[in-house]
């Protein structure tokens, strides 16, 4: 345990840390010298800001995208599904799990080229690379992290509740936004902080299937690896920690992580 | 006057022919059953003998695989539950969980488009019918079963439903609680009016809360009656073990003992258990054995008795104990009882 606390917070102190400390201009080094340009930097400049409204907004719409899908099908899975239908969703759910992550990223940049199954199914009419096809790939990347807990959710859902319902006079549609949909809302925002911060941190699938699409993850990636600046990539990465520290508070406001 | 009052009232409740199989396997076998308004039916069995499968045919949570449901004269074999003018008290209350009280007790209100005035009005006095009023703000995980049930029971009859279902009601509850709320959920039924159907695998429960039950096995009815035509005259060797226990007296034995053929049951309680000198009252049989086994339970004492090759069981009241024989293991006793004690089964 304490080796976890000080490998996983030590390396966020330190990255804290290095925001503020300035690089030697010839060399590129790192020097712990104080300096608040690498934050000033960040917080000044439009291109950051319209980089960071764009991340979250594509990671609000996979966010979205996957509780849409992942909801009616959990809801099949829990509640109408037979016993060995159920079995093999679950399995169908999980397993691209188990499969690399390049892969499947590249899989898409097939699916969406200009020549590609999806161009030739629909007559030439694919989104192509960019910022549509990131959200495509990032909703299809992440979905079984909003499946599954929604699943749960719903298996713990007792069938009494929805017979109680429909005993009183509800319909199918007003047990399900009455009762149902309350009851597995915080099942959902789990899964939606897994799918916000998986996209908000993303950086690879966007240079695969985004074009020349800009997101955080692969501006830090630049500082860091192209520019070798690691006190302004530092600095950067305190954007999404920002945003999704933003967003639990958001989580916790709606009363979802309660009983978790 | 209207043709419909000019007519015989139909029964609350009417089930022609009830089959229900799931898959390979017979729930509910051939079961015709008359319910009238406003009574309190019980329907025990024990478990898997296809009574809570009847209840939910009758709820509209199943279909009979054949046969029809009436309700109020009309055919709802097909009518989905919410189109069914019955409601359900479920076994494990089925509360919501992410509603208050007053919110769980209004919904069936709500959902038929009730305003919110009378929505208030009519909570308030269901809540108050079942003791809970000032419970309204509180969430169910914050009540105790007792009070669960309550809700729930509530919930159920805030939409004046024609029939109140409730499916081993107080199962869930500890034996003082199950006492007390026998008591209260006739006095609720006497104060609403309307037929209540309870399904329960115990049968003291249904011998003193219910005006006539049925008793299942195996899909079928056994037997229906009253309390006492159950008890004094079970139809079947399975009533007469299942509900309260009888000495079956058959083949040889019978023969030894009643001078009879077939098969007859004899309340362990309508046997006296006499020294081996004492006079037995004229027109009783008798019978002579020794104590095998004696089992104190506080207001009654059950004595197992072998005579006649079989082992016959009594039950004697612990108040008239001075004038009970002595009941040692192995001492020696005469039984007696009277001819009317005797039930003949069919066999």
């Amino acid at each position: 345990m304490a080796w976890l606390v000080i490998a996983y917070l030590g390396s966020m102190a330190v990255l804290l840390l290095s925001a503020f400390w300035s690089t030697n201009t010839f060399t590129g080094a790192v020097v712990p010298v104080y300096t608040s340009g690498n934050l000033l930097e960040v917080v000044g400049s439009g291109l950051y800001w319209q980089v960071t409204l764009r991340t979250v907004l594509v990671a609000l719409g996979v966010t979205l995208i996957d509780a849409v899908v992942a909801v009616p099908m959990a809801l099949f899975m829990a509640k109408v599904a037979r016993p060995a239908a159920r079995l093999a969703l679950v399995v169908a759910v999980t397993t691209p799990l188990w499969a690399s992550y390049l892969v499947k990223a590249y899989a898409w940049r097939v699916l969406l080229s200009p020549s590609g199954p999806l161009s030739f199914v629909l007559g030439g009419a694919t989104p192509g690379y960019g910022i549509t096809a990131t959200v495509l790939t990032l909703a299809y990347l992440w979905l079984p992290y909003m499946v599954i807990p929604v699943f749960a959710g719903f298996d713990r859902v007792s069938d009494s509740l929805f017979e109680a319902s429909a005993d009183l006079g509800a319909s199918g549609f007003t047990t399900l936004r009455r009762v149902v949909l309350p009851l597995v809302f915080p099942a959902v925002a789990a899964g939606s902080i897994f799918t916000f911060s998986l996209s908000l941190g993303d950086y690879i699938a966007v240079t695969i299937v985004g074009g020349k699409t800009q997101m955080l993850g692969n501006i830090i990636y630049g500082e860091l690896v192209t520019a070798n600046d690691q006190p302004l990539a530092a600095a950067l990465s305190l954007i999404p920690l920002v945003a999704i520290v933003l967003y639990l508070v958001a989580m916790r406001r709606t009363g979802a992580l309660e009983n978790v | 006057m209207t043709s419909d009052q000019a007519r015989p009232a139909s029964p609350g409740i009417a089930l022609e022919g009830i089959r229900k199989t799931f898959g390979d396997v017979v729930a509910v076998d051939g079961v015709d059953l008359e319910i009238p308004d406003g009574e309190l039916f019980a329907m025990l069995g024990p478990s898997g003998s296809g009574k809570t499968t009847v209840l939910r045919m009758i709820a509209g949570f199943e279909q009979p695989t054949a046969g029809t449901v009436r309700l109020g004269g009309v055919d709802a074999t097909a009518l989905p539950p919410f189109k069914r003018d019955v409601n359900t008290v479920f076994q494990d209350y089925a509360l919501f969980p992410h509603m208050t009280v007053q919110q769980n007790v209004e919904y069936g209100l709500r959902v038929r488009g009730v305003g919110r005035a009378e929505r208030t009005k009519r909570a308030g006095e269901a809540l108050e019918m079942v003791r809970l009023s000032g419970f309204g703000a509180r969430r169910p995980v914050q009540l105790s079963g007792g009070q669960r049930q309550r809700v729930a029971l509530a919930r159920a009859l805030v939409v004046r439903p024609r029939v109140l279902l409730l499916d081993e009601p107080l199962g869930a509850l500890d034996l003082k609680l199950r006492e007390q709320m026998q008591v209260e959920l006739k006095a609720i039924q006497r104060e609403v009016g309307i037929t209540f159907v309870f399904v329960t695998h115990d049968q003291d429960e249904a011998l003193t809360l219910c005006d006539r039950l049925a008793v299942f096995n195996q899909g079928r009815i056994e037997q229906v009656g009253d309390a006492a035509d159950v008890y004094e005259r079970p139809a079947s060797r399975f009533v007469a073990e299942f509900v309260g226990t009888s000495n079956i007296l058959e083949g040889r034995v019978a023969q030894a003992l009643l001078d009879r053929e077939g098969v007859h049951a004899v309340r362990p309680e309508k046997i006296t258990v006499l020294g081996p000198d004492a006079a037995v009252p004229p027109q009783a049989r008798r019978v002579s054995g020794t104590i095998a086994e004696v089992v104190y339970a506080g207001a009654t004492t059950r004595v197992l008795v072998d005579a006649a090759g079989t082992t016959l069981a009594a039950v004697l009241l612990n108040a008239e104990a001075d004038a009970l024989p002595d009941l040692t293991r192995g001492a020696p006793v005469v039984l007696a009882w009277h001819e009317s004690a005797v039930h003949a089964l069919a066999s």
